[in-house]
């Protein structure tokens, strides 16, 4: 009964010419490479976060150990968290072809009997559910994200952070124990007779150099049709499947990319009235209140930035114009010295309405609360009538429709 | 000495399950104890949800998605086959192949099933992701067409006895 070629638990019911070690090594080590990128570009956005600096920023309280590689997140260079993330999303879309042709290639071994050889079979085996769950969990829930398909049990931020550590703990284990093997196939130095190898293969319809190709060319279309989105400039048309990709939302100084757009975010004209917004700064010397017209008559200074979001997508650099986040500090008794600053927006509800900036943020001198950008006032969507510009830092941080600051050390 | 069993009935040792290399062992003990301080944090919230995520992620992989693409492609080559085509295999496969795995990518926004979150939130009009999907698969099945047929033209131009001089 055991070899009966009708169920999969028989060698011999799997019978593409295909399957191999060498074939199976040969995307096992494209994806110890790029999902080794993709763990450590994860980990950098987390950081970006300054997940350290308040509750605010950190979705993630209970860390514990896993937060021990956290740094004050650096606003050189400008572009930083622009390549980060935008290797992190592309990189991922672009490996989906490699990971499916890499589980496809061992999936006989789901099957195999006896379930167990040994205890530590066993226990392998239990890890290859987390490191297929888990892998795939990690893929589906940033694939979903970045299209705004919030389905997932919960919040992205966690879910997608602790799935990375329990993903990465297998995959550590899997490398370990299968990177020598991997390394012998490529090089065809294996001795020893392969499992993955089919009893009775079918004639072949493609070579397995072939195959590569084609999981090759699967990853070339997906990143092709991908990596416009933080490119940006010309290369957003080329993106055309991408969700930042193919166009800008409108035309003029205002048409670059929105990440959440005023009517999303519940701002209404009438919050962000001239007579109605006051923006509020709190420091050591006490509160002070500042029209727009009255910030409009501060020094106005200009930096060139881009916007970058957790999703992937970016901006070419915005010529964005306003009065320095460390003159404001200087207005509440922080003269050359800011120190950190909570911001806090007129946005009612939403993740990082409120968001922490380091004081190394603040003191930047690119770092504006800007009024203007490309040298027109700043769209709603774009965060009329003031909105925070930092260098480096991810999208969300760069809160708009600011209504509060208040500086002090969080 | 033990009391010996009859010459001919050998004595069956009790089965144990071997343990497997001590090394091994430490490795994936070292890897839970991770995967268990993260995981912890990962149930925290909606457990039942998320180990069904995860779950369900490898089995939904492992017994549907890749039997039915299995099945597909065996369909293509029967098909084929069956209609005295084999040598077009390829050249279905390979755009179908692409093509899928961009719907498979892409399908929430090419399915329009976020069109009205996607617009609130970016400002983009979510109209474009399914006409851009089927161009691109147009693409690559008409690339594949006029691949088919350059080769046939080649094939029949080199089989054609030399002009005389």
């Amino acid at each position: 009964m055991r070899d009966h070629p009708r169920l999969p638990t028989s060698p011999g019911f799997w019978r593409s010419p295909l399957r191999g070690p060498w074939f199976t090594s040969v995307l096992g080590l494209v994806l110890l490479v790029g999902i080794t990128v993709l763990f450590v570009t994860g980990l950098v956005s987390y950081a970006a976060y300054n997940p350290g600096l308040a509750p605010v920023n950190d979705q993630t309280p209970d860390k514990g150990i896993l937060g021990f590689y956290l740094f004050a997140w650096p606003t050189d260079p400008v572009w930083l968290y622009r390549l980060t993330q935008g290797v992190h999303v592309t990189l991922g879309i672009t490996l989906i072809p490699v990971l499916l042709a890499k589980l496809w290639s061992v999936v006989p071994r789901l099957f195999t009997l006896p379930p167990a050889r040994s205890v530590t079979h066993a226990l392998e085996r239990v890890s290859l559910l987390l490191l297929v769950g888990g892998g795939l969990f990690e893929f589906t829930t940033g694939v979903l994200n970045v299209q705004l398909d919030y389905v997932f049990p919960g919040s992205f931020y966690p879910l997608h952070f602790y799935g990375a550590w329990v993903f990465f703990a297998a995959f550590l284990a899997h490398a370990a124990l299968k990177t020598p093997t991997a390394l012998r196939a490529v090089r065809g130095r294996l001795r020893e007779p392969s499992d993955l190898v089919s009893p009775r293969p079918a004639p072949p319809t493609v070579s397995r150099r072939g195959a590569l190709w084609l999981v090759g060319g699967g990853s070339l279309l997906l990143f092709l049709t991908t990596v416009g989105q933080s490119l940006g400039g010309p290369f957003r048309r080329t993106a055309l499947l991408a969700p930042h990709g193919a166009a800008d939302p409108g035309g003029g100084p205002n048409g670059f990319q929105i990440n959440k757009t005023a009517a999303y975010a519940g701002i209404t004209p009438a919050d962000t009235h001239e007579d109605a917004w006051r923006l509020v700064v709190t420091g050591r010397t006490g509160t002070v209140r500042l029209s727009r017209a009255q910030l409009l008559r501060m020094p106005q200074y200009s930096a060139s930035l881009p916007i970058a979001c957790v999703e992937g997508w970016s901006t070419a650099d915005q010529w964005w114009r306003g009065v320095r986040l460390r003159d404001l500090a200087a207005l509440v008794g922080y003269d050359g010295d800011p120190p950190d600053v909570f911001v806090e927006s007129l946005q009612r509800h939403g993740a990082f309405r409120r968001a922490a900036l380091r004081a190394n943020q603040a003191a930047d001198e690119r770092s504006l609360l800007a009024l203007a950008v490309n040298g027109e006032e700043l769209s709603p969507d774009h965060g009329h009538p003031a909105r925070i510009i930092v260098p480096a830092a991810p999208g969300v941080l760069n809160t708009k429709w600011v209504a509060r600051l208040t500086f002090g050390d969080l | 000495m033990p009391h010996r069993l009859p010459l001919g009935v050998p004595r069956r040792p009790l089965r144990r399950v071997p343990l497997g290399s001590p090394l091994q062992l430490l490795l994936l003990a070292c890897s839970f104890a991770l995967a268990a301080y993260a995981g912890i944090r990962l149930l925290a919230g909606d457990w039942f949800g998320v180990a069904l995520w995860i779950v369900g992620a490898a089995l939904l992989h492992d017994l549907v998605l890749l039997p039915l693409y299995t099945v597909a492609d065996q369909a293509v080559q029967r098909g084929l086959g069956a209609a005295g085509r084999r040598g077009w295999t390829l050249y279905v496969r390979v755009p179908a192949m692409l093509s899928g795995l961009l719907l498979l990518v892409w399908f929430p926004l090419i399915s329009g099933l976020v069109d009205q979150p996607y617009r609130s939130a970016t400002g983009l009009s979510p109209d474009g992701f399914l006409t851009r999907w089927l161009l691109i698969s147009a693409v690559l099945f008409g690339g594949s067409a006029l691949l088919l047929v350059l080769g046939r033209l080649r094939r029949a131009a080199k089989q054609r006895p030399p002009a005389p001089h």
